[in-house]
């Protein structure tokens, strides 16, 4: 009654040393095969370069881009598809500056404008890792861009547009602490990929960093944690438990960050998501209070009506949910945010909380898509933007229809 | 031919309670453990969210919670002088199918039989002397004690929430006085309390006895178990009971174990797999594995080297005798056991009708209500009464849901305008004070298989000759007037008394609490499997599951049953696998 051990990160290396004919695998220490895993971990590379349930680091994921949809490529060691022939100065160029093997750029969808902080130390670990991982055969498939976007000449003007190579520069008149946070923020974490909004390029808006995006259809709140910030709510604690278990008292995680925390930050330590708080914390929103658009009382008594029937079982029927459990909408992020989209996807598709090391349960809600009408799911939506405290704008039947349409397979 | 696959350390057959709760244990040890299900996936996100859980119609009255009678059913008759005949729609019980079996629509009452439950041959015999003749009662060959760490792991596991009554001995107020000893309070508190279990209570201590909170496995608040599974507070809609939960408030495989099992590198689940036999050598003393279906009608010979029954008890008999391991009860010569003492469940009740009070029964949970267990197992004298046995009397609000609930007062037509006034009238006006009746076990109640009938493999169906015994009726009849005096002292414009007469009806819905078939004993001569459920004659075979109960306890089995795989899995991982081969010697 046995069974195979798994190979572990300890045997891996070893059984390549003996096999491989290449020379990049022989000499990494544990310890080196060991940062390199933590540095994946802290950069999610295996998110975008893994198909959700196929071979790890295998590529073939395809990113949906405003501009079309691009496929990232196979990371193990195969030496036909993936980095098998890569040398450690390549793939430095490739983190560091965005090129090719050939010469060429890379698009920015690979998000060296943040991996470009990291130091060379910890970019040749991650190489180490990598190296260890059972090679896959999978050819990446041809990204789907127009013309010109297809020419990667066209990478060129915007790269020297939008991005500086540089590593990243402590700033003295912060803690360690801080300093170690804004690191993980910016560079490994590329936080910015979802959370800052985007320029008519692509590239993020540097002067609204961290304040709240949009992509694949979802609205990837601020995350600000000062005066005004999209976390101003949450205390450095809220922050960590969120990152480590995908629940706090305030909300759940689903989705794309569903996915950032089961494969990064629950495996980071205490003290990175420490860092990350503390960095986060310090980060000022802006004030402009914009007028609201207030629902009238008739939709607002057709959506709390919706709300008892539908929503109240779990959310219960003064917002505060149950939390850890059950979303509170009550002073929710999400359902506060001037980008409705997430709370009105959410109503059409359902969510499911990310199930992690501490809670292991996909505690989900279920699609009301085909039980509520545009109208009656504006009119909840509404309802709950506007209750409890919250202050958001109303949101319309044609808002709704038209996420609907865009979410259609 | 069927085609044989790589071996596995496990093959459990079903994937309910027992089924999850075992995997659970054994992948611990390191074992590669499959898991066979004949029925579906099923989980709350995507088989009963709650946009569709409450649907009456579907999931109860055309009856797609349960298993599938018109592959595979039982025959039914009342004694040996009848021909028994196909039960093509289930009635008076509901066995589950799929992922979770009944565990995803039982109530949630989560009991632990009575101490002198598990000693109930030898126990009355020495107070009331003999058993009277044709009754077949015996003991357990494990006590309460025993078992007690195993019931603590399923309360906390399933986060069950009640009011302890005896803590180490000690009696604690507002529990019930006469359970066993408990190591600990239950990890939640008691439900949530509405008029009518207000009245029970009250009119219970009237009456001197000593009500407490039903055990439940609604959850009485949000509860992280101790694998980390996350149940949500209970939203008391009233559809628990032959529904599954939508709000993860209801402790389920699903809830309570899978989220954890299914990420397990070393176990394997494969859905729409019938076992058709358990393969045995050419000893017949080893089992080989299993040979299952797929629903394609593909044949394959899954090898094990430990096979286990966790299917329902009616389907662990059934596959018993199907796999010639044992020799089938005849009561003619009362040589044989497999199928042997099939008891069941005994109940009857009291409808209590108020003329200004509103009840609100739909506002329910499955497991809510007040109890009293004055009158249950040995917890009062039979002396002079001519029976054994008893049953809690309970005021639960499990629902009352617009198709299956419309009491009426007594006199009431069954249809026409006066049915439909007198329902209007007294739907948010009434509640019932029920009696969970025992099962004593008789030489003439019996599951064996059927020479006629077959299912949709050709198999010969089981078939279930039963009725109810003179000791149950004597005990009903006790019971059922200890509910008349509670029910007319709960403040009621008038009640209707449900009695439970004989003959017993396949088809009115009493209970899913069908037991014995693979019952549990001291020796091979008195029991299918030993005290830690393991087969007498096939050692490297286990049968989990309210099929080893030599006769049923007068509450709802999950919890017992519950505590059983534990034990079982227990012996099976201290004993068992350091040395496989009997962990009893006959």
């Amino acid at each position: 009654m046995s069974q195979v051990p798994l190979l572990t990160a300890a045997t891996v290396p070893l059984l390549m040393g003996l096999l491989s004919t290449t020379a990049h695998a022989q000499e990494n220490s544990f310890a080196q095969v060991e940062r390199g895993r933590y540095a994946v971990a802290t950069g999610n590379c295996q998110g975008c370069h893994t198909i959700p349930g196929e071979a790890p680091f295998s590529g073939g994921r395809g990113l949906e881009t405003p501009f079309g949809i691009i496929y990232t490529p196979n990371i193990t060691f195969d030496v036909e598809t993936g980095l098998g022939e890569w040398s450690k100065d390549e793939f430095w160029d490739a983190m560091h500056d965005g090129l090719r093997r050939d010469g060429s750029h890379l698009y920015p969808a690979f998000p060296y404008p943040h991996f470009t902080k990291m130091p060379r130390a910890e970019v040749d670990a991650i190489y180490d890792y990598l190296a260890t991982i059972p090679r896959v055969r999978r050819e990446k498939p041809e990204n789907d861009l127009p013309f010109p976007l297809n020419q990667r000449m066209a990478i060129l003007g915007w790269k020297w547009m939008f991005f500086e190579p540089g590593e990243f520069e402590e700033n003295p008149d912060k803690s360690p602490q801080w300093n170690r946070g804004a690191y993980l923020v910016e560079g490994p974490g590329h936080c910015a990929g979802c959370h800052t909004p985007k320029n008519f390029a692509g590239a993020d808006k540097k002067d609204q960093d961290l304040q709240g995006g949009q992509l694949e259809n979802w609205a990837a709140p601020s995350i600000r944690g000062g005066s005004n910030g999209g976390l101003e709510d949450w205390s450095e604690d809220d922050i960590v438990e969120f990152l480590r278990a995908g629940r706090n008292r305030h909300t759940a995680a689903f989705s794309t960050m569903a996915e950032v925390i089961e494969l990064s930050t629950q495996h980071m330590t205490e003290a990175d998501l420490r860092a990350i708080a503390t960095y986060l914390k310090d980060r000022e929103g802006n004030g402009e209070g914009e007028e609201l658009d207030v629902p009238d009382a008739a939709v607002v008594q057709a959506g709390e009506a919706i709300y008892l029937d539908n929503c109240s079982a779990c959310h219960t029927s003064d917002g505060s949910g149950v939390p850890r459990f059950f979303a509170p909408l009550a002073g929710s992020g999400k359902v506060n945010n001037d980008d409705a989209t997430t709370v009105i996807r959410v109503i059409l598709k359902g969510a499911r909380s990310v199930p992690t090391k501490t809670y292991p349960s996909p505690l989900s809600m279920p699609a009301f898509d085909w039980k509520l009408t545009d109208e009656q799911i504006a009119a909840v939506t509404s309802y709950i933007r506007s209750s409890w405290g919250n202050k958001a704008d109303a949101v319309t039947a044609e808002q709704v229809a038209e996420l609907r349409e865009a979410l259609k397979d | 031919m069927a085609q044989k696959l790589p071996p596995v350390d496990v093959v459990l057959v079903g994937f309910g309670w027992t089924a999850a709760i075992l995997a659970q244990e054994l992948t611990e040890e390191g074992l590669e453990v499959l898991a066979l299900e004949r029925g579906a996936w099923r989980d709350t996100p995507t088989d009963f969210p709650p946009t569709l859980a409450p649907d009456e119609l579907r999931w109860y009255w055309r009856k797609e919670m349960f298993a599938n009678n018109s592959r595979n059913t039982l025959t039914f008759r009342n004694n040996r002088g009848q021909v028994a005949l196909p039960m093509r729609r289930w009635g008076s019980f509901l066995p589950g199918e799929g992922v979770g079996g009944a565990g995803v629509h039982w109530n949630g009452q989560t009991w632990r039989f009575l101490p002198s439950d598990f000693i109930a041959a030898s126990h009355n015999a020495e107070r009331y002397g003999p058993l009277p003749v044709g009754m077949t009662v015996q003991d357990y060959g494990v006590t309460y004690d025993e078992l007690e760490p195993h019931f603590d792991r399923f309360d906390k596991l399933c986060g069950i929430g009640g009011k302890a009554g005896n803590i180490g001995g000690r009696i604690q107020e507002g529990g019930n006085p006469f359970e066993g000893q408990r190591s600990s309070e239950y990890p939640n508190p008691p439900m949530h309390m509405t008029f009518s279990q207000h009245q029970f209570e009250r009119a219970t201590r009237e009456l001197g006895l000593s009500p407490f909170p039903g055990p439940s496995a609604n959850m009485t608040q949000p509860y992280t178990n101790p694998l980390g599974c996350q149940l949500g507070p209970c939203s008391y809609c009233g559809f628990c009971e032959k529904y599954g939960c939508g709000n993860y408030s209801k402790a389920s495989p699903q809830t309570t174990i899978l989220p954890v099992l299914m990420t397990k590198p070393n176990f394997k689940l494969k859905t729409h797999n019938e076992v058709l036999r358990v393969k045995l050598d050419k000893s017949g003393r080893r089992a080989t594995g299993v040979i299952h279906v797929d629903t394609q009608g593909n044949e394959y010979e899954q090898p094990a080297d430990l096979v286990i029954l966790c299917a329902y008890q009616l389907w662990n008999t059934h596959l018993m005798m199907l796999s010639g391991i044992g020799e089938i009860y005849d009561p003619a010569t009362g040589e044989g056991l497999v199928g042997k003492n099939y008891c069941y469940q005994v109940m009857s009740s009291a409808d209590v009708f108020y003329e200004d009070k509103y009840t609100n029964e739909f506002a329910g949970a499955g497991a809510l209500g007040m109890c009293v267990d004055d009158f249950n197992g040995d917890n009062f004298d039979h002396a002079g009464l001519d029976f054994i046995g008893g049953g809690y009397i309970a005021n639960w609000t499990t629902n009352a849901r617009p198709i299956e609930t419309h009491p009426t007062p007594e006199g009431t037509p069954n249809w026409g305008s006066a049915w439909k006034k007198a329902v209007k009238e007294n739907f948010l006006k009434s509640t019932s004070v029920g009696a969970h009746g025992a099962s004593m076990a008789y030489a003439t109640n019996y599951l064996d298989l059927d020479p006629t009938y077959t299912d949709a493999y050709g198999r010969p169906l089981m078939r279930m000759t039963y009725d109810f015994t003179p000791n149950d009726l004597k005990m009903s009849a006790f019971l059922t007037e200890r509910v008349k005096q509670i029910a007319e002292r709960m403040g009621g414009r008038e009640i209707k008394l449900n009695t439970r007469d004989g003959p017993y009806d396949s088809m009115p819905y009493q209970t899913t609490h069908n037991t014995g078939g693979t019952i549990m004993g001291t020796n091979p001569s008195n029991s299918v499997v030993n005290r830690y459920l393991q087969s007498w004659d096939v050692p490297n075979l286990f049968v989990m599951g309210a099929g080893v109960f030599p006769q049923n306890a007068g509450y709802n089995p999950t919890g017992t049953v519950a505590a059983l795989t534990y034990w079982a899995a227990d012996a099976i991982r201290t004993q068992y696998l350091r040395s496989p081969g009997p962990l009893v010697q006959a």
